[in-house]
């Protein structure tokens, strides 16, 4: 699975102002239903539920990387975005360091398949030093929508 | 102690799949032994002990990991290791979890 079956790039946030977990969470789900990628009705139960899958462990992998997810009915195939905040956001992460880089995904509830794809696509890329270390420094929603492209066009991996 | 290696055949019986939360739980299970920890899918060698490569794998239900362990606590890692993956990881079966 590439980042394009999955990024709704309209919704990446360059720029993510939200200092804490609960504001982060909000801020892309936000960004989401602004891109027309779930509904505004929808928003709350999202984020509720994100949070509720944060409560049995933070999805914050260590390396300034976390993965907030969830399951949702209104989710007819997987979409997700891309957030970057320069600063950094207290994530209770494994690693106990700040997280610069979010992923977040909304997947539909009976396929786990698309989820576990998604998921080994984003670690295998940030595995990558340098995708990594140009995703921190991206100062646009388009430096970051060109590096997901060149990734997946395996410019960063062998 | 001369190091030791032990491996053995696992089956993910969870129906989610090595997702982030059995990933989390088996790297926490893995850091506790001081052998190096390894998990064979294919021709792939990852590290068990990191949590960005137990999720490379994207290893879904059904699917069949070699467990390696190198080191001279490596019969009791792979032991206890082996013991987490086929309890399914605390996972309901038929249950969707967030």
């Amino acid at each position: 699975m590439k980042f394009s079956d999955f990024v709704k790039v309209t919704a990446i946030k360059a720029d993510l102002g939200s200092q804490d977990k609960p504001s982060v969470i909000r801020e892309l789900v936000e960004s989401l239903a602004a891109a027309g990628a779930v509904k505004e009705a929808d928003v709350e139960g999202i984020v509720t539920a994100i949070m509720k899958r944060e409560d049995l462990g933070s999805t914050g992998i260590g390396r300034g990387v976390a993965v907030p997810h969830t399951k949702h009915p209104s989710a007819d195939k997987l979409i997700g975005t891309v957030g970057v905040s320069s600063e950094g956001v207290d994530f209770n992460s494994l690693d106990g360091d700040k997280v610069h880089l979010f992923f977040l995904l909304i997947s539909p509830p009976d396929r786990p398949g698309d989820h576990l794809r998604a998921l080994e696509n984003i670690s295998r890329q940030l595995r990558d030093d340098t995708f990594c270390r140009f995703l921190k420094q991206a100062k646009t929603s388009h430096d970051i929508q060109q590096l997901l492209e060149e990734a997946d066009n395996n410019q960063f991996v062998a | 102690m001369p190091d030791t290696t032990a491996s053995r055949m696992v089956t993910l019986l969870n129906p989610q799949g090595f997702h982030a939360r059995p990933a989390h739980m088996f790297m926490k299970l893995a850091s506790q032994f001081q052998c190096q920890v390894q998990i064979l899918k294919g021709n792939e060698v990852i590290n068990g002990k990191s949590i960005l490569d137990l999720l490379t794998l994207g290893a879904g239900n059904g699917t069949t990991l070699c467990l390696r362990a190198i080191g001279s606590d490596a019969d009791a890692a792979v032991d206890a290791l082996a013991r987490l993956v086929e309890s399914g990881f605390g996972e309901q079966p038929a249950q969707s979890s967030p």
